[in-house]
């Protein structure tokens, strides 16, 4: 028995030890510090859950270390033979009824929230000119290992980088164009799965005090294995104040062609109009229709925080990512589209896609 | 009286079971299939924990893991736990219910081949241009997108292997409803043969919708059909509910005979009854039924809408009740008991926690809206490693110590299997236990590896440390199993000394006719109760009389073994291979000329007549 | 319990000879069973079918309310229930002993079958002509799965009480075939009342639109 409690004690301290190594996660990517209404509502029916369950871990714990530690066969009453009990049937009572009050419990908060967190009402709200009444929709596209994100009343497309407004609710519109991906900020609130066949619609709150704790970035994951890459289908989430978001919009709006600024630049604009124009733009108002953007919008990309979604944003990833894609994210679609490019081809046409700025 | 028997030698051995129809012998055979295939899903198991034991590692390539991965679990499902559960199953329950052999013994031995080239044929796809990589599941959308064969692989050797366990559903069907001994009621079976009895059950309703699942991809992949084309008018969430109506129940078809085989040792070790033996039949029976209303519960993000999912939510969180129920009846069974900590013991009384962590987290995972968290995260790959680990991996390893002399006339050494026992424990908790949290912590699953600075890298550390300690564990365990057969120490009727039902009446292993008298069984734990009046034998129910024995046959192998040959026909022919084509006819050749010689002749078995057991009692086993 | 190999006569031939003996009422017994797994099999299949119908591309592919005709699938159906109805025959006459009548009766089930069969075939044919293929779109792909699992069920049950019909021929009716002939009509029977299901669900439904 001192052998067992003492191994039980190992596993313990060896979990203890690395919760508190790790507390609860990365505050940008963890589910235990929700920074929105969804995933504070889901926090709260985790907790109640737990809650719930550790009553019925307690008892059954309780009950289990009496029986062990009490009806052990000893040297003493080896040949003994304990009465035959058939059953109880007031216990049998107890321990189904309890079970199913504990459940209702449960069960009640579990449906009025599967509703709350699916009501899209107000997404559906249109106006004349077909725009949605009084709230952000963004249309999210899932493709081979990258995202796109469209806000169809605002008529700007950004791709990898999400950017929304603080303390206010953004709708959602998930499909895929592939194969099933699944849309998850995990800081925010639950995924949400983007079919091949039609859409799916919810909706997700971002809080402005939580933002602040990450400097306005959350990570966000797909979470339905999809091929090679899956494990880097990544994106971030920029959040803003409804103000600066207001500036965002229109500064995307008003991105018209992008002018290369120095020569390398301008050899970098003639190579990505020869070879990448065909799936990649570079304006946030693409009117090609959705079959046709085949590749990430590149309006804003010197203002993205990653390349490809996972690499540090600075000109070496890039060359890295343009010299040998497959290399970086085995399996996207990139890989052999265009010719290879040579050492300096590679500077040009870094420089270029690094001036994709805003602010210019 | 068949000649097979004595012959003698490693040749004969082999051709007997290759054409053995025994219940005892297939059981041996799923045994050693099955822990073949539970080796190799296990060595699969390490390779995916030693490439996320460290952020960015590149131990193997994105395709690679993604192969390994979906042959985890698989392998896991399909070719370990449900052949060893059927190896458990062949071995106990016609001796459980007093029966000289299955209902159908010709379509056991067909059941076990089925499987056994459906699983070869699958492990296969590593040897040819890779395995199946769209994980277990195989989502639609993801299979079709899927370049290399082996998908294909996967579902051509499911549904071989798919064919066979169906059968051997039936089979146990049937024999559980027609070949009890005298006095059997259905409320006087052990609770492993109502748990097998229902099992049986959810194997033939549930495994049809897998079969028209994989046919459905079949016919796109190979046939170029369109179920899951969505530009032809397909629909991918079609594949999803299919292998989850499937799916779930496939989830109880392995819990209960864990189960059952627990309410079997509880007893028997706590001395005791089994506490409240008729709820926990009626408990069986309801999570059986329920199994089948809550597949959806795995879809719950797929957009099916609240009411859907706050449906499917509740029925998931009722099928806590009669789980409870069982939970509580296992501890009253040792409340008051004289409880001995034999191996199995061990395994059984460490699986009430283990079990009951997993089960509370199948609730929290059953709150549907909370569920969008959880959902393909870690999370999730915590609670059904703590279901399936912690409830049917222990009971098989519980059932391997238990029925071992049983089944082999040996016992396994308890020293070894106490040590397997303890490093299996600390190696399952240190690895799954973990997992939780990275779920929690925005770990999706199935990602072949991952980024630095997201908080998972001491997690992640921990959890492969504790796989190589089940990987420990189990080298001992096969350790002991050679140790224990070259030692060779032969035991008796009873080696556990508190066996309480009818196979421990009876020699180790038994003869292959079982019972030389049909028993009279007078009551639940028939041979306890004839031990309490001081006797150590059955009372008979017929008197001495001829038996009548079904033929070996080799033809379960031939069919099989068409079926096997007939899927690399098929599987090729897409290439347009000129050979393929002419291979799929040969392979579906064999398969119905063995079909056809089965019925055009006649199999009548043979009789062991009286005066046979009169010379046996001189000297020697038959 | 009487023994496979028995000979018997119409005196001794007992009342219910399908289920005799133990092999006997294992068979039975196992065959319902299956028969259940079948169920749940095309049970899987409507509702494979419900959700692709009219699942088409684009507006080029013909859907339910084009294709089907009441004539052609009419006839059909009452081929089949006039089949499992000589199928009962069969069945009366192999219980009172009379295995000549039995085997008649058994000939013209096949026979009502096969004619089932020749119909499908001319059918589907007429659809692939009308561009409905088992590749032209999903619903093409459901139609013929469904349909099609049916027909090559009728198939199969055709060979299968023929090869008994020939084997059979020369040694009459005992315990061991007795039952084979039994579930063999069973099988037909089943056959039929999924024939029913789809003649429902896919072609009253579909003709209705």
């Amino acid at each position: 028995m001192r052998k067992r409690l003492h191994k039980w004690r190992l596993i313990s301290i060896f979990a203890i030890l690395a919760l508190a190594l790790s507390g609860c996660g990365e505050p940008f990517l963890s589910t235990l510090t929700p920074a929105g209404e969804v995933a504070k509502k889901q926090y709260d029916l985790m907790i109640l859950s737990t809650v719930i369950m550790v009553l019925v871990i307690i008892v059954v714990t309780v009950i289990f270390i009496y029986v062990i530690a009490r009806f052990r066969r000893t040297k003493k009453n080896e040949n003994s033979i304990p009465r035959q009990v058939e059953g109880n049937h007031k216990l049998e009572i107890i321990w189904t009824v309890i079970p199913i009050l504990l459940l209702l419990v449960l069960a009640v908060p579990t449906v009025s929230y599967t509703f709350q967190l699916a009501d899209v009402s107000p997404m559906k709200q249109k106006d004349k000119d077909g725009k949605t009444k009084d709230a952000l929709v963004v249309n999210v596209r899932a493709n081979l290992y990258w995202w796109e994100f469209e806000y169809p009343d605002l008529g700007i497309i950004t791709s990898q980088d999400l950017f929304v407004p603080t303390d206010k609710k953004v709708y959602f519109n998930v499909k895929s164009s592939d194969v099933k991906h699944s849309f998850w900020i995990p800081a925010v609130g639950g995924k949400t799965d983007t079919n091949p066949e039609g859409e799916n619609q919810f909706w997700l709150e971002f809080d402005s005090k939580g933002s602040e704790k990450v400097q306005n970035q959350f990570y966000g994951k797909c979470a339905e294995l999809c091929g090679p890459s899956h494990a880097y289908m990544d994106f971030k989430v920029q959040t803003l104040s409804q103000d600066d978001f207001n500036q965002w919009t229109q500064d995307m709006k008003n991105l018209k062609k992008p002018a290369a600024v120095g020569d390398l630049a301008k050899e970098g604009e003639e190579i990505y109009n020869k070879s990448c124009i065909g799936c990649h733009a570079n304006t946030a108002n693409d009117a090609r229709p959705e079959k046709a953007r085949t590749a990430p919008n590149l309006a804003n990309f010197g203002d993205r925080t990653r390349i490809a979604g996972i690499l540090e944003h600075n000109e070496e990833n890039l060359r890295k990512w343009l010299q040998d894609p497959e290399k970086v994210k085995p399996g996207n679609l990139m890989t052999g589209k265009y010719q290879k490019l040579d050492d300096h081809e590679l500077d040009a046409l870094t420089a270029y896609l690094m001036g994709l700025k805003l602010e210019q | 009286m068949s000649t097979y028997a004595h012959k003698k030698g490693f040749g004969a051995t082999i051709w007997d079971y290759l054409t053995t129809v025994d219940h005892k012998k297939i059981g041996i055979l799923y045994l050693m299939a099955g822990g073949f295939f539970f080796l190799v899903g296990g060595l699969e198991a390490l390779f995916i924990r030693v490439q996320l034991a460290v952020p960015n590692n590149d131990f193997v390539s994105a395709g690679l893991y993604n192969e390994i991965l979906t042959m985890h679990g698989t392998t896991m499902i399909f070719l370990a736990a449900m052949p060893l559960i059927f190896a458990f199953m062949n071995a106990a329950v016609p001796l459980q219910i007093g029966a000289r052999d299955v209902a159908f013994p010709f379509l056991n031995s067909l059941g076990f081949w089925l499987f056994f080239f459906g699983g070869v044929f699958l492990n296969c796809s590593w040897f040819l241009g890779g395995a199946p990589d769209a994980g277990w599941t195989s989502y639609a959308s993801l299979t079709m997108e899927a370049h290399t064969h082996g998908v294909d692989f996967y579902i051509l050797g499911l549904q071989i292997s798919g064919i066979g366990t169906l059968i051997g559903g039936i089979n146990f069907l049937v024999t559980i409803v027609n070949m009890r001994a005298p006095g059997m009621t259905y409320m006087r079976m052990p609770l492993f043969t109502w748990s097998s009895f229902v099992t049986s059950a959810l194997i033939l309703f549930a495994f049809p919708a897998l079969t028209v699942g994989l046919f459905l991809l079949m016919f796109d992949r190979l046939f170029g059909a369109n179920f899951f084309d969505v530009a032809a008018g397909g629909n991918t969430i079609i594949w999803e509910h299919l292998f989850w109506i499937f799916g779930h129940p496939e989830v109880y078809i392995l819990i209960l005979p864990a189960f059952g085989i627990f309410s079997e040792i509880f007893a028997t070790f706590s001395r005791k009854r089994l506490f409240g033996y008729s709820s926990m039949v009626f408990a069986t029976v309801l999570i059986g039924f329920l199994g089948f209303m809550v597949w959806a519960h795995h879809m719950f993000t797929v957009g099916m809408g609240p009411i859907a999912n706050a449906i499917f939510a509740v029925a998931t969180m009722a099928i806590a009740v009669p789980t409870g129920i069982k939970i509580f009846n296992w501890l009253f069974t040792m409340w008051g008991g004289n409880i001995k900590f034999t191996t199995p013991m061990l395994y059984a009384v460490a699986f009430i926690p283990s079990f009951v962590a997993g089960g509370v987290t199948g609730i929290m995972n059953a709150v549907a809206a909370a569920d969008y968290q959880y959902h393909d995260s870690y999370f999730v790959v915590a609670h059904f490693h703590y279901v399936i680990v912690g409830g049917v991996v222990l009971a098989l390893l519980a059932g391997t110590h238990y029925y071992w002399p049983k089944m082999f006339g040996t016992l396994l050494n308890e020293t070894l299997g106490k040590i397997t026992f303890w490093l299996f424990l600390i190696g399952f908790h240190l690895t799954f236990f973990i997992q939780h949290f990275l779920g929690l912590m925005g770990m999706p699953r199935r990602v072949f590896t991952y980024l630095p600075n997201q908080g998972w890298e001491t997690g992640n550390l921990i959890s492969s440390i504790g796989a190589f300690f089940m990987g420990i564990a189990v080298i001992i365990l096969l350790i002991n199993v050679v140790m224990t057969q070259v030692k060779n120490v032969r035991v008796g009727n009873d080696p556990w000394g508190d066996g309480r039902s009818l196979e421990w009446a009876i020699p180790s292993p038994p003869p292959f006719y079982n019972f030389k008298q049909l028993p009279l069984v007078r009551g639940l734990d028939p041979f306890w109760i004839e031990k309490m009046e001081g006797k150590t034998e059955m009372t008979p129910a017929e008197p001495l009389g001829d038996i009548h024995m079904p033929n070996p046959s080799f033809l379960p192998v031939t069919i099989s073994f068409g079926l096997f040959v007939a899927a690399f026909g098929a599987l090729y022919h897409v290439d347009g291979k000129d050979w393929a084509l002419p291979v799929l006819f040969v392979g579906m050749g064999i398969t119905l000329i063995s079909m056809l010689l089965r019925s055009v002749k006649d199999d009548h078995g043979f009789h062991i007549h009286k005066e046979d057991f009169e010379n046996e009692d001189k000297g020697g086993r038959a | 319990m009487a023994s496979v190999q028995e000979k018997f006569t119409e005196m001794t031939w007992p009342s219910s000879p399908e289920k005799a003996t133990l092999e006997a009422k294992n068979k039975f017994l196992g065959f319902w069973f299956f028969l259940g797994g079948e169920t749940v099999l095309f049970g899987s299949l409507f509702a494979t079918y419900l959700a692709l119908k009219d699942k088409v591309p684009d507006s080029s592919h013909p859907l339910a309310k084009d294709l089907y005709s009441m004539d052609l699938t009419f006839a059909a159906t009452m081929l089949l229930l006039t089949s499992s109805l000589t199928s009962v025959y069969a069945m009366y006459h192999m219980k009172n002993f009379n295995f000549q009548r039995m085997q008649a009766w058994l000939l013209i089930t096949v026979l009502l079958g096969a004619a089932f069969l020749g119909l499908e075939i001319y059918e589907f044919n007429h659809y692939v002509h009308e561009g409905h293929k088992f590749t032209s779109s999903a619903f093409g792909s459901a139609f013929y799965s469904l349909v099609g699992f049916h027909g090559g069920h009728v198939a199969f049950g055709l060979l299968w009480i023929l090869s008994l019909m020939v084997r059979n021929a020369k040694r009459g009716l005992d315990l061991y075939n007795a039952p084979k002939f039994y579930v063999a009509s069973l099988y037909w029977h089943f056959i039929d009342v999924v024939w029913v299901f789809i003649f429902t669900v896919v072609y009253l439904m579909g003709m209705v639109g």
